[in-house]
């Protein structure tokens, strides 16, 4: 690891009376990758968030976000990081220029460089038809990508994104990550939280995965599905038997093929096979033998969500 | 453990954004409708008795504003009462309503400290009271030279303007009193009503329960010495109301012949001249304890607030 570390941790904890929010957190995370902390809500994802921008305390352990410790030098931390918190609120009465206008005052702009980047957060977030209309109008999704222009307004090296597409419709979520996209193509480093793991799992370089306050995994998504789910292939056959409903006879010449090691049949009807390696062309002649009629064949990418669950499986069956 | 940069970073925005606000806001506008009506009501009628007294009464325009006329108070009396709701309408929501609208985190992560967002509510506080204070004053002086028709003095203008000053002050008392149940309580309509139940209690049963703990813990002794303790235990106890500080406050600016604020003994008239006037400076060094007091219990109680709010943790 050659590049400079943007946000490092070290043993990290946060302790509220007696419950442990966050234990012992190690993590690391170079400048120019989008970062995804995953797990439920609960997990301590909020709070280590608020711990690295400086705006909770720190029970015990470090934190270095580029270089600068948020204990001691909050204002230069939060200068260059821009923090999108869970649920972002603005102020209903005022227009989303003046809500930009008040943050960036804060942040210390002043005069035509404020207006100049307004105008480039509100078209980055493509908000500037609605720019001068008051917030109170925004949808949820609006809302959220004002959110977004606020975190660009201050130009920060960090973006921090906390639950950024919970609430949003399949198309803003959509629309919401190609933003995140091109920030990291602008050489951003992108931390966001997220309990959606399919629709995060699309732009995350690496993801580490929260339970109980601890990073339980760590790792790109890649990687992790090797290590959770040994590192199969997962292959979906949808076929109709030549007489009608023969699937039993069809799922047992299937298992018969050399590498596959279990048939799953799905709620709907399709047969599941978990393999070592890519058997596809055997499973289309297989079902072509047993004289069904194949309608579907397809492997599916390792998921996040696959993990997830069989990672937490493991986690209760160990319990 | 030393933090870096300075905790005034920002204020400055936070003063103009609030103030704005507060000069815009609906709830300020009724508010001095409502001041406007009764104040103006009261001067008003108190220039109806002054106009018999034009020319005997040295301090005519002092009188504008102490005068009463039944069944209407005077316009300090009305002041009293009216200041700490406004006040109070200013300040119960400032930090809650941050956490309700969810602006609390996002305004916290710009490069500011906490003290800035919290000291630039309470100018903002301050400078709206002073604006509307100033306001008022300047239309019952105004009402005063076109009904009666007299230019107010050098000395009644001074004292005017310690009245004001004072008035900011009592009101900066109420501001920092509902801040801090804004940041104590997370439900507006909370700070509102505890502000309000603290408001009731020093306006109206305040004066009630003095008596009531005077005879309580002073000596029961029939004796005459007896009784002027019990009188000035009364009146520590009730010096801990902000209200009777800012009544005795305003009696002693705005009517310079008081000479005490307490039991004064006969042997301590000997030689004064009853009912002729202080000078401003004399008046300003009696009331000086009272003033004093007030400006105690703001920066008191802004202290707590402040404190508070500091180890507040910020997520919902």
């Amino acid at each position: 690891m050659s590049a400079p570390a943007a946000i490092e941790t070290r043993a990290l904890s946060k302790r509220y009376g007696g419950f442990v929010a966050v234990d012992g957190l190690d993590l690391r995370i170079d400048e120019g990758t989008v970062f995804g902390l995953l797990g439920p809500n609960g997990s301590g994802k909020t709070t280590t968030i608020l711990m690295l921008m400086g705006l909770t305390e720190v029970t015990s352990g470090s934190v270095r976000v580029l270089g600068l410790d948020p204990v001691r030098q909050p204002l230069e931390v939060k200068r260059a990081v821009g923090y999108m918190p869970d649920a972002v609120g603005f102020y209903d009465d005022l227009t989303a220029r003046e809500n930009l206008r008040y943050s960036g005052k804060l942040a210390g702009l002043r005069g035509e460089p404020l207006e100049r980047r307004i105008d480039a957060a509100l078209s980055r977030a493509r908000l500037v038809r609605e720019a001068d209309r008051p917030v109170r109008t925004f949808s949820r999704g609006m809302r959220q990508r004002l959110g977004l222009a606020d975190v660009l307004l201050k130009a920060p090296r960090i973006a921090i994104l906390d639950e950024p597409t919970s609430g949003l419709d399949p198309q803003s979520t959509h629309e919401f990550l190609d933003m995140i996209r091109d920030l990291k193509a602008e050489g951003l480093t992108v931390l966001l939280s997220s309990h959606l793991l399919d629709r995060v799992q699309a732009v995350c370089d690496r993801v580490g995965l929260f339970h109980r306050g601890r990073m339980v995994l760590e790792g790109s998504v890649d990687e992790l599905a090797r290590r959770v789910l040994g590192g199969g292939y997962r292959i979906t056959v949808e076929a109709r038997g030549a007489d009608g409903d023969d699937r039993g006879g069809l799922a047992a010449a299937l298992h018969a093929i050399a590498g596959v090691n279990r048939v799953e049949r799905s709620p709907e009807g399709a047969l599941r096979l978990h393999a070592d390696r890519d058997v596809r062309p055997e499973v289309a002649t297989a079902v072509a033998r047993a004289g069904a009629a194949l309608l579907g064949l397809g492997m599916a990418a390792p998921s996040l969500d696959d993990v997830y669950t069989e990672y937490f499986r493991e986690v209760r069956h160990a319990a | 453990m030393r933090r870096e940069g300075s905790p005034w970073t920002g204020a400055w925005t936070v003063v103009a954004k609030e103030t704005a606000d507060h000069l815009t806001s609906v709830r300020l506008r009724f508010l001095e409708g409502l001041i406007l009506l009764a104040a103006g009501g009261a001067v008003y009628a108190a220039i109806g008795r002054i106009r018999d007294t034009v020319g005997r009464d040295p301090f005519l325009f002092l009188s504008l504003f102490t005068v009463a006329r039944e069944p209407l108070p005077s316009f300090v009396v009305f002041l009293g009462f009216l200041v700490p709701l406004v006040s109070i309408a200013l300040g119960f929501d400032a930090v809650n309503s941050e956490h309700s609208r969810r602006t609390l985190s996002r305004l916290l992560a710009q490069p500011i400290y906490r003290d800035a967002l919290l000291i630039g509510k309470f100018l903002a506080g301050l400078v709206t009271l002073a604006v509307a204070f100033l306001t008022l004053w300047l239309l019952v002086i105004g009402l005063g030279l076109l009904l009666v028709g007299v230019p107010p003095g050098g000395e009644e203008v001074l004292r005017g303007f310690a009245f004001l000053v004072v008035t900011v002050a009592y009101g900066g008392v109420w501001l920092a009193l509902a801040m801090l149940f804004s940041v104590l309580f997370r439900q507006q309509a909370t700070a509102a009503l505890a502000s309000l139940a603290v408001w009731l209690l020093f306006a109206v049963f305040w004066s009630m329960l003095a008596p009531l703990v005077a005879e309580a813990i002073g000596p029961a002794q029939p004796t005459p010495l007896a009784a002027v303790e019990r009188s000035e235990i009364q009146q520590a106890f009730a010096r801990l109301s902000p209200n009777v500080l800012f009544g005795e406050a305003t009696l002693a600016l705005l009517n310079p012949a008081t000479r005490a604020l307490g039991p004064v003994f006969f042997s301590q008239l000997e030689g004064a001249l009853i009912g002729s006037p202080l000078p401003f400076a004399e008046s300003l060094l009696l009331i000086w304890p009272q003033v004093t007091g007030l400006v105690a219990a703001v920066i008191v109680t802004f202290t707590i607030a402040y404190v508070l709010f500091q180890r507040q943790e910020i997520r919902a």
